[in-house]
């Protein structure tokens, strides 16, 4: 890597400060960041560590439950609270890398990130979750916007990520990458106040989207056979040396029959 | 002391100090004064370098030298032999390009070294590195070896005609041609061996040091033979002698071959640590490993079995094209040949064989031997034919195996492929196979599974391989520039601990375990007191390391003399202290006894008469018990045995996993099962990589896709059951241990047991072959497209 500075701010104001400098860049597990500094494919000034902001942790109030922007997938998998109100949220987060990479990677940098075949997008749109930042709240639909985009500034730092419950039923089912383990196609399915959400993430060139189709399907008849005839047209799908746009729009449905019926 | 000779299960030694941290590798070394090196590697396939400005990097803080392929030409170093030279089916010898320590004109595949900067710290030199300025000139690359021969295609190196390396051939091709007019059937079958990155936990490293008062050289270096390295090196390269030249293999982090070739960073810290007169050292990135570590396989062939009504084998034909990647690593060119295509008799007794091969250069990394060598390669070829022909036939490929198998009454048996095998019983290890497998209930399994959703299947190999290369003469003849025997020395300290010298290298495989269960077990000294002593030329005497499952086999087998020659002599010392005549000197666990009597020495006490000769026969021996044997191998000794695979693949998404595997191996006498056992396990989580996982992917031009662990997939403990290892013995008949070698096995039998298993598993849809990997794309193209073309002819 590149030489830089490093701070670890104490209060999220400060943190914005220093998130002002044109190439300071926020760090929290490291877990895709540290990878890319490795390889010398970003050369920030600044490395702003979020570790000291407080940004961790889990709170389960009635109608919803709250995440900490810097809470691990470990902690997230391991939530009691979690595992009762949404299942489908611990079954994802406990799948995610190995050991190491789950008691270092956070949601926050997960989302922040938004790699097209990472896990949470499709939890968040499934779920319709709201993602807090430190200047405003955003709905899971308008957050994700592309591969590798999101709604957030350059110096806007999520601060938590907010469920609303009760959810009835949820489910996730990745298909992984044989290389690296991210998904190759990964399905969320949820069945909550804002209806039935079907999101998939790892498939299209554009990031996670929702199956529109499917959730028609499912809002109807929650069962794996509701949606075993639809097919998804590789259009758009990604195709590399692991999966072509057809295998992938095949294991689409393939993926989320499985998550309806983990989910049923 | 428990009983630690041959036979027993005892602990590691070496693993107290891996477990705890405390190994020694090379990246652990760290000289007063080193520098460090940064290499930078093409990122071009194949181009012509316009020039290279070093300015900017030169002057970069901390950079003390930056040095191209001219610096290197200026200096008069030579470029990296070839350890190995294949004659033409014409009689010519083989092409040999000059393969330059750094590039020199033009790049030839990704990963080809362009410049070397050193400088004070890793980082300096690797921030400096970014600054050269190379103008590259791209030219068509070619990656593959159809592209390679195909008419059109970009040449490799200029004076290399059509990019064709050798083409070379073996067997009886009238006798072969005969038996394909006359035979009832002819089954062909058109098959690739998937390339393969080795991916050894330890990345390549090296430290070279230059003696300011002796002007001695040291490579510390990441090597599975430091005396190949030292000789190739020093006297191809550097051109330094031997005498001046230390070459230093510590503990080493696996190797599976990729280890054993001479690489440009020995010799590009060596002698940069000569010129700067400070040591250097250089330390791969993973990236690295993927783009300059010699790959693996990368064949494709045509196999024709002409056979009876009855499914005995008439004659072989086969015709393979393979890749050398752009410049011959040190052994490439006997992999494909001589430990290949001279293994297509297998267990089977087909009368002719022919074989013709090919090899080619592309714009790829170089292709050598890695954990089987060639081996693996005729193994899979064969048995996934043989599957094949009982898929057109109809008859049973259990049944048909034993129709064609070499019986065990026919040994020595002479194949049609110059091997001779020296001993087997392919129905023993067969029939052992099937019962541990539960081959005659697995029906029920199939059924157990499809209620799951899951294809089962079930396939088999019955295999046999060469290890224990070589014996010299032999192989000089079919035009190896090295001797292949192996040297020990046996130590006898005078309070009777035993160090053990030995030319073979352990990275990996508990050598300093199985050898002091060999001394154990011939001197009666309990293995606390045996120290074995690898990998250091200043060390031992001139051994050739290790590889092609050699070190027990020829390593042990020196062992074994030296020995001998300590007993001898230690005999006439006992006869002299004992006042006995030598002849009644018996000597057991570890004592000297004079026959029928209760009068007998220790060999401490032996050992300490030796070195301390006030009461000798000094007149007749010299003092001192440390004796050193060179074992020469009068043949290759052939394990062999039989895998067994079960698969089962998921019917929606097309994903298969090994669910069960049972290898029944011959690999003579094991000194150490429980070390045997991780050795075959170990071996066969390689193979379910190849049929299953592992592809080193290049594009058509020559650009790496599969360059990180993101995209080339690993075996992983979760893809892998528990692997039962089972065993039935016949000797070999050659060497004093009548061990055959156990280190490939795994590797070799199990590739095309798990493809036989998927083949199985996807009878329904009427798959004739599918090739590596069977990744679950392809394998779920075959379940969308249901019933493809029925059996070719
Ligand atoms: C071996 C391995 C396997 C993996 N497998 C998977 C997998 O299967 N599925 C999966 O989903 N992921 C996987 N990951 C990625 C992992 O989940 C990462 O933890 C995650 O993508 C990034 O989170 P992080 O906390 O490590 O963020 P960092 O790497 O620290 O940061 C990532 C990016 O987000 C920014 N950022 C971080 N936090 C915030 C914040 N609060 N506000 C604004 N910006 C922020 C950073 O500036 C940076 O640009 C894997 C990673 C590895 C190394």
């Amino acid at each position: 890597m590149y030489d830089f500075t490093y701070q670890k701010p104490s209060s999220i104001a400060d943190a914005v400060k220093l998130l002002a400098e044109p190439e300071a860049k926020a760090l929290a597990g490291g877990q895709t960041f540290i990878p890319v500094l490795k390889q010398r494919l970003n050369k920030p000034s600044t490395l702003v560590d979020l570790a000291g902001l407080g940004l961790a942790g889990i709170k389960a109030e009635g109608d919803k439950i709250t995440i900490g922007a810097m809470t691990t997938h470990g902690a997230i998998a391991a939530s009691p609270e979690i595992k009762k109100a949404i299942p489908g949220l611990s079954m994802m987060a406990g799948w995610i890398g190995d050991t190491q990479v789950r008691h270092c990677g956070t949601m926050g940098g997960s989302l922040a990130n938004n790699d097209p075949s990472a896990c949470y997008p499709a939890a968040v749109l499934a779920l319709n979750a709201t993602i807090v930042t430190d200047k405003r709240r955003i709905g899971a639909d308008e957050y994700f916007q592309g591969m590798f985009t999101t709604a957030l500034a350059t110096d806007e730092l999520i601060t938590s990520i907010e469920f609303a419950l009760p959810v009835e039923k949820s489910a996730y089912e990745k298909f992984r990458n044989p290389a690296s383990r991210y998904a190759m196609v990964g399905v969320f399915v949820a069945k909550s106040a804002a209806g039935v959400r079907v999101a998939v993430t790892g498939a299209s060139q554009n990031g996670v989207f929702r199956h529109t189709e499917m959730e028609q399907a499912l809002s109807g008849n929650w069962s794996p056979d509701a949606i075993a005839h639809i097919k998804t047209p590789p259009g758009g799908l990604n195709s590399d040396i692991h999966g072509s746009a057809e295998y992938r729009a095949h294991l689409i449905t393939v993926m989320a029959k499985r998550a309806v019926a983990a989910a049923s | 002391m428990g009983f630690e000779g041959i036979g027993a299960s005892v602990r590691r030694k070496e693993d107290g100090r891996f477990l705890a941290g405390r190994g020694n590798y090379v990246d652990d070394i760290n000289r007063p004064g080193q520098l460090y090196a940064f290499i930078r590697r093409s990122d071009r396939p194949h181009a012509r370098i316009g020039g290279i400005d070093t300015g900017r990097a030169a002057s970069a803080p901390g950079v003390v030298a930056v040095f191209t392929g001219r610096d290197i030409e200026a200096d008069g170093l030579g470029g990296l032999p070839c350890g190995w030279q294949i004659h033409n089916k014409d009689g010519s010898p083989m092409a040999e390009p000059p393969h330059p320590v750094i590039a020199v004109g033009k790049v030839r595949h990704v990963g080809d070294p362009v410049a070397v900067v050193i400088a004070e710290t890793r980082q300096q030199a690797k921030d400096a590195a970014e600054l050269l300025v190379i103008d590259y000139q791209d030219l068509p690359g070619i990656a593959s070896v159809r592209d390679a021969v195909s008419p059109a295609a970009a040449r490799v190196h200029d004076d290399v005609v059509g990019n064709v390396c050798y083409d070379w051939h073996i067997g009886d091709k009238a006798a072969v041609d005969a038996a394909f007019e006359r035979a009832a059937r002819v089954v062909r079958l058109d098959l690739t061996n998937n390339r393969l990155i080795p991916n050894a936990m330890e990345p390549r490293s090296a430290v070279g040091e230059c003696d300011p008062s002796s002007g001695d050289y040291t490579l510390w270096t990441t090597s599975q033979n430091p005396h190949v390295i030292r000789l190739l090196m020093g006297a191809f390269v550097l051109h330094v002698p031997e005498s001046k030249l230390r070459v230093v293999a510590p503990d080493v982090g696996g190797g599976f071959g990729s280890k054993i070739y001479h690489y440009a960073e020995e010799a590009i810290v060596t002698w940069a640590a000569g010129k700067l007169k400070r040591p250097v050292k250089w330390t791969a990135e993973r990236f690295e490993s993927f783009m300059s570590d010699a790959h693996g396989r990368d064949h494709e062939s045509v196999a024709e079995m002409a056979i009876t009504e009855q499914g005995t084998f008439l004659a072989l034909r086969v015709s393979t094209l393979c890749n050398m990647g752009a410049y011959l690593s040190t052994f490439a060119p006997c992999v494909p040949t001589y430990l290949y295509a001279t293994l297509l008799a297998g267990v089977y007794k087909t009368p002719a064989i022919y074989a013709e091969v090919k090899a080619v250069f592309t714009n790829t990394v170089p292709v050598d031997a890695y954990r089987g060598a060639g081996r693996p390669e005729a193994t899979y070829l064969l048995e996934r034919l043989v599957d094949v022909i009982a898929y057109d036939t109809g008859i049973d490929k259990v049944e048909l195996r034993r129709r064609n198998f070499i019986p065990s009454d026919a040994f020595p048996y002479q194949t049609p492929v110059a091997l001779q095998y020296d001993s087997g019983d392919y129905e023993a290890t067969l029939r052992t196979a099937l019962q541990a497998a539960d081959w005659d209930s697995f029906e029920e399994r199939r059924r157990e599974a499809a209620s799951r959703g899951k294809l089962r299947g079930i396939g088999i190999s019955t295999y046999l391989e060469a290890c224990g290369i070589a014996p010299s003469k032999v192989v000089g003849s079919l035009g190896a520039r090295a001797g292949l025997y192996e040297v020990a020395s046996i130590r006898v300290h005078p309070t009777g601990s035993v160090s053990v010298l030995t030319g073979a290298h352990s990275h990996g495989q508990g050598h300093e375990t199985t050898f002091a269960q060999l001394v154990s077990e011939q001197l009666g000294v309990p293995i606390s007191q045996v120290e074995v002593v690898h990998g250091d030329t200043a060390k031992i005497p001139f051994g050739m390391g290790t590889y092609g499952s050699r070190s027990l086999p020829v390593g042990g087998s020196a062992m074994v003399k030296a020995m001998d020659k300590i007993i001898a002599k230690g005999k006439k010392i006992a006869a002299h202290l004992m006042e006995a005549a030598v002849e009644d000197i018996e000597f057991k666990e570890g004592k000297f006894t004079v026959t029928g009597t209760d009068k007998s020495k220790a060999l401490a006490e032996i050992s300490l008469a030796a070195y301390v000769p006030h009461n000798y026969p000094i007149e007749e021996l010299e003092p001192g018990l440390d004796e050193t044997a060179f074992y020469d191998p009068k043949n290759f000794t052939f394990p062999g045995g039989c895998h067994i695979c079960e698969v089962e693949i998921e019917a929606d998404a097309g994903m298969a996993r090994v669910v069960r595997f049972t290898a029944v191996d011959d690999i003579g006498r094991v000194i150490n099962p429980m070390i045997v056992e991780g050795q075959v396990q170990g071996g066969v989580c390689q193979g379910v990589g190849q049929a299953l996982m592992e592809h080193a992917v290049y594009d058509a031009q020559g650009q790496l896709l599969t360059g990180s662990y993101m995209d080339y997939t690993m075996p992983r403990a979760e893809d892998v059951p528990d692997i039962k290892v089972g065993s039935e013995t016949t000797l070999c008949t050659h060497n004093p241990l009548g061990s055959k070698g156990c280190g490939e096995v795994g590797a070799i039998g199990s590739p095309p047991a798990v493809m036989n298993a998927v083949v199985d598993a996807l009878k329904q849809y009427n798959v004739r072959h599918l090739d590596m990997p069977a990744t679950p794309e392809k394998i779920w193209t075959i379940m969308r497209d249901g019933q493809p073309a029925m059996a070719a002819e």
